[in-house]
This record gives structure tokens, sequence and C-alpha cells, in this order.
């Protein structure tokens, strides 16, 4: 039992970075922008809460500058794929290669030194309770925050105007344009939301998950929540499934001892990404549902005219 | 006073070649503005940077010998982007083309054969061609974006490669490092002098750049490809088919990167590690873009890049900054470029309000 209630919230732990980052490049996604660069975006996000934390600010106030600097490097996609119009894959590749670079330059000379991590809150009641307790109710804040989020998400996107002017815009700009909705505006800010999001992600790894920094430290956890939106055909509750089976997948190299699986660490260690894999194969064998879901103006650059 | 964005009627030609220019000499900038906030001279900084490295022949060897993989990978990759085959992946088939390389002179039972070097290089392309092969696949097949899994593998090649010099590949005598034991000489390539790195097999890199140039300037398949990327409906009307076109530029950048691998480890690496490349495989994707998919443009792009690469050397230990802040450039002189490919199509007209004159 034991076992069963590590992996479980073991699962609900890993996927919590991932759920961050994934609903902000939903939002993304939905009004139109492919924003590749989450990887560099989360590392900014690691490496600037751990800054923050080594720097002596409260953990709230590490978490929150954490999110401005995945906000302010997203920035620089936004300018490249709004402004300048420029292909936005090249564009968020750029983002990826030079967030990862900023992020070893701002963590260099924090070697491997642990940090105060963010501790799971005692709820009075409810964390006490036999089996459901540890189950449901022994979490750190922002695995709660995360739900909360995904429920607000939910909530803007398909029970407010604004989320439909925003899913407009995804799936045909002209047409929001001739309306007279600010487009590049509306999706400059959902740019910057997804880079929030990923920064928020890239902290919960650092100051949560493992808490200290290391180069690198997502291991191509942005590039999986990028794969995870596609999985998710653009729905944010398929995006807290896929979550959760990625999740699994990581823990499962933690725990396999306990369960009996005796495979070497590195076979481990590359399930998660050979799942992307399959999960992504899978999903795209359905052309049609694809299509269906799929954000139509997804990735061209748009143009206001007239 | 107000600027007005105006598409140009046609694509600006000088801008074509202006723009990788203009991108280099702001990247320049930047750099310089950030070595002086770090507190250094950015003057004696940039000079350490670039022209240092080339004061010496031991810095042009250096210099060379870094350009050689990224123009070869470029090569390749350029051959796929230019039909809109993304191929992110080069640096795990990078890494296969190297562990099949390795394999191929650790294990073969005659270590002084004169076939040891021509099969390593044969291995490493097809170990290269066979990890592209899967994102091909399933791209052709089975519609799967090949950004994804080409990066998904890569991850996959390292932590394959770290299970073999960790385990079975471990070299006995090497005081338990992670690491394989020595290449024979056979299997290694034959430096010009031996006082410095430089070894014969730039020659392959020439060579993948004549043929890049010929494939893409004056075959008709390297039309096809060209027009698939960019005219995809025409290139249907055409006939032109899309599986070909995805299958020949992952597997042609597969099996680049497969033989730079090779030329790594059998030559300044002389032995596989767990870490065998300083992400050839993506500052190559950067090379061929300002290379803007030319020939000629990724020979000029690599030799720039090879210089971030030894200045991030450099400053790596003189100013104790991590080898990872070479990305930095790399990811900005990327965003300059594409900024600055802005204005091939588009033109900054300044338009000067007007003031209606009342009469007095």
């Amino acid at each position: 039992m034991d076992l069963f209630i590590a992996i479980f919230t073991g699962t609900v732990i890993a996927a919590t970075p991932l759920i961050f980052a994934a609903l902000g490049e939903l939002v993304v996604e939905k009004s139109g922008v492919l924003n590749l660069g989450i990887e560099g975006m989360m590392l900014v996000g690691a490496a600037v809460g751990v800054w923050a934390s080594f720097a002596g600010l409260p953990m709230p106030i590490a978490i929150l500058s954490a999110v401005l600097g995945g906000a302010l490097v997203s920035l620089l996609f936004a300018v490249l794929a709004l402004t300048f119009l420029t292909n936005q894959y090249a564009a968020g590749l750029a983002l990826a290669i030079f967030g990862t670079g900023v992020s070893a330059f701002i963590g260099r000379g924090f070697g491997s030194t642990p940090i105060e991590a963010l501790k799971p809150l005692d709820i009075p009641v409810l964390s006490d309770i036999p089996l459901i307790g540890p189950l449901l109710f022994n979490y750190d804040a922002l695995v709660y925050l995360s739900f909360v989020l995904f429920g607000l998400i939910t909530w803007f996107l398909y029970r407010t105007k604004a989320g439909l002017v925003l899913r407009t815009i995804g799936e045909s700009p002209d047409a929001a344009h001739a309306i007279g909705y600010p487009v590049i505006k509306i999706r400059y800010l959902a740019v910057l939301f997804g880079g929030a999001m990923a920064g928020l992600g890239g902290a919960y790894l650092s100051l949560v998950y493992t808490p200290l920094w290391v180069e690198n430290m997502t291991a191509g956890k942005g590039w999986i929540s990028l794969a995870l939106v596609v999985f998710a055909t653009w729905r944010p509750f398929r995006v807290l499934l896929g979550a959760w089976l990625f999740g699994g997948m990581t823990i499962l190299q933690l725990q396999a001892q306990a369960i009996g699986i005796a495979w070497p660490s590195e076979v481990l260690s590359s399930l998660p990404y050979i799942a992307t894999i399959v999960v992504l194969v899978i999903i795209s064998r359905n052309r049609q549902m694809l299509a269906l879901n799929f954000p139509t103006s997804l990735a061209k650059p748009f143009r206001p005219v007239g | 006073m107000m600027f007005r964005i105006e598409q140009r009627t046609e694509p600006s030609a000088s801008m074509r070649v202006g723009a990788p220019l203009i991108a280099i000499l702001l990247t320049l900038i930047t750099s310089s503005i950030m070595f002086g906030l770090l507190g250094h001279n950015p003057f004696v900084t940039l000079y350490a940077f670039f022209i240092e490295p080339l004061t010496s022949i031991n810095g042009i060897s250096e210099w060379l010998l870094k350009a050689s993989p990224l123009i070869l990978i470029g090569c390749g990759l350029a051959i796929g982007f230019r039909a809109n085959v993304w191929n992110i992946g080069a640096e795990g088939q990078l890494i296969m083309g190297a562990i099949a390389a390795g394999g191929v002179g650790l294990f073969y039972p005659d270590p002084e054969s004169l076939l040891l070097l021509p099969m390593m290089i044969v291995a490493g392309m097809l170990g290269g061609m066979a990890w592209a092969a899967i994102p091909a696949f399933l791209r052709a097949r089975m519609s799967t974006n090949e950004i994804l899994v080409t990066l998904m593998l890569t991850y996959v090649a390292t932590l394959f490669l770290s299970l073999l010099v960790h385990g079975p590949w471990r070299d006995p005598d090497g005081f338990n490092y992670p690491q394989t034991a020595l290449l024979p000489n056979a299997a290694m390539f034959e430096p010009f002098d031996y006082a410095y790195r430089l070894n014969t097999s730039i020659v392959i890199t020439v060579i993948a750049v004549i043929a890049m140039w010929i494939f893409t300037e004056r075959s008709f398949f390297g039309y096809k490809m060209s027009v698939g990327g960019a005219a995809p409906l025409a290139a249907r009307y055409a006939g032109f088919k899309e599986s070909g076109s995805i299958w020949i530029g992952l597997l042609i950048s597969g099996g680049a990167a497969g033989i730079a691998g090779m030329m790594e480890v059998a030559g300044p690496l002389g032995q596989l590690s767990a870490e065998i490349s300083p992400g050839y495989g993506f500052a190559a994707i950067i090379v061929a873009f300002i290379g803007r998919l030319h020939a000629i443009g990724i020979v000029l792009g690599g030799l720039f890049l090879s210089l971030l690469y030894l200045g991030g050397e450099s400053v790596q230990l003189t100013l104790g900054l991590p080898a990872a802040v070479a990305l930095i450039f790399q990811g900005i002189l990327l965003f300059f470029l594409l900024a600055s490919d802005f204005l091939i199509f588009y033109r900054i007209r300044r338009v000067e309000r007007h003031v209606a004159r009342s009469a007095a």
C-alpha cells in the first residue's frame, strides 16, 4: 500500500511542471502561435527561481521571479514571431537555445547546493484521513495551484467571451481582425502567459521537485510538454491525462527497484521519451481528430491588412 | 516621425546576403555590451573571442577542426530544410553514428586493417541514417511531426551512449571512467601535422559541400525537394512525391550527422565517452539557416559558428563562465538573423505626419 501511495503521489508531483508548461502552451497555440521554445523558458524559470532563492528572497517571491523570467524571455519570441513575422519554428528554436544558455549563465556558481524546498501543505483535518489523506491532501501549494489554473484556463477558454475571442483568433485571425479585435496584441498576451506558465513549471522543478540547480535540469520536459499539447488535441483535460501518463513514466524509473523491474537506469530514463513518440504516433494516425481540434491558423504569420 | 512597414514588391536580393551580415554585426555588438556589463572591457573580450583564436596556427587548426562537422551536418540539414523536413535531432544521429563507427573500430577482429577507417565511415553514415529512418518512417507513413520525434530520439541516443560507456563498452583498464578503450591507430584519421589536431577528415567535409551544391543546384531531385518545401501544393500538382523528400531529407541529414560523429570519434576524441559533442547537431541548424541553405553560405556560417565555439571555450577559461554560455551567442545570432530576414520582405519607411495648415 505504501508503494501505491508513493507511486500515486510521485506521479502527481512529477506531472505538475508538465501541467504548468503544457497548459500555458495550450493557450498560446489556441491563439494560433506555435512556441517551440518552452524548454528554454522553463530553464530560465528554474534558474531564476534558484537565483532568487539563494539571494534570500522568500519562496513566493522566488516563484514570482521565475514566472517573470519566463515571461520576459518569451517576449523575445513574441517580437520575432508577431511583429517581425518570422518563421515561428525557427524563432521558437532560437528561444530554446538562447534560454538554455541564459539559464546556464544565471545558474553558474550555484553548483549543486540544495535549496530550502517548498514544503507540502498540512491541511488541518483532511491530511490525516487514513488513506485519502496522503493520496490527495499532502501536496505542496503549487500542485493545488496547477489544478486551480486548469480550472481557470478551461473556464476562460470555453466560458468567457475573451476566451472565445482568443479561440477565434486561433481559427481565423483575418475574420477576427475584420471584426475589429486586436489580433497581434492578444497573441502577445497569450505568448507572455505561456512564458509565465513555462517559468512556473521550471520553478517547480528547481524549487520543489529537485531543489537545486543543475544545467539542463528540465531534461526535455519542455519538449514533452509540447508533445502533450498535441497529444491532448488542444483540450485542457487531456493535458492533465497526458501529464499524469508522463509523470507515471518518470516515477517508474525511481520506483522500478521497488516494483521489481531490474532494467538499467538509462533504459528506464528513456521511457518518457519513447512514450512521447508512441503517443504522438497514435494521435497523428487519427488525422481527422487532429484536424477537427487543430487551431487552423497555427504557426502561420499574421499580417494585419486594412 | 512615424515608421511604416511596407511589403516589398519582390524579395530584396541584396538583403538576402546582407541579412546574415547584419545579424553577425548585431551579435558582435550585443556580445560586447554583455561583456561590458559583466565588467570586462568589451574590445579586449571581443578580440579574445574572435580574433585571437585565428592568430596562431594551432588556433586555425582548431577553427577548421570545429568548423568541419558543423559544415558537414549543416549541408545535410539544409537539404532537408529546403523541403520543409525539420530534422532537429541531428545531435542524436551524430551520437548513433559515433557509436556505430566506434563499435566497428573497437571490436573489428583485425585492428591493423586498412579497411578499418573506410568501414567506420560507412558504419557512421549507416548509424546516423538508421536513427533518422525512424522519424522518416513515422512522418511519411503516420504523419507524425518529425520535430518532436527527432528531439525525443536525441535524448534516447544520449542515454544509450551513456549505457554503453558505463557498462558493456567501458574500458577495463580505464580506472572506471565512463569511456571506452582508445581506438587503434588504423582507426584514426591522420593529422596533417602531429603538433596540431586538424586531420584528413576535413576532406570528407569538402566532398560533402561539393556534393550538396551539385544536389541542390544542379540535380532534378534537389529541385523537386526545394519546390516541395517552397510550394507544396504546386509540387503535388506536378507529381513530386512528398514521401520521397521526407526520406531523402532525413536520411541525408542523418547520414551526414553520423559521419560527423564518426569524424569526432576517429579524430580529436579517439574514443567514446559520455559526452562526444558540444552540441554540434544543434549548432548546425543555425549554420544551415545563416548560410541561407546554400552550400557557400553554409561554409561561411560554419566558419563563423566555429569561431563562436572557440570564443566560448576561451571565455570559459578566462571568465569562468560555463560552456553553455556559447549557446547564448548562438541564440542571439539566430534571433538577429530571423529579425534581419524581415528586411528581405519588408521595408521600413519613414512617414512624415502631415500637419494641416489652417489659414491664419
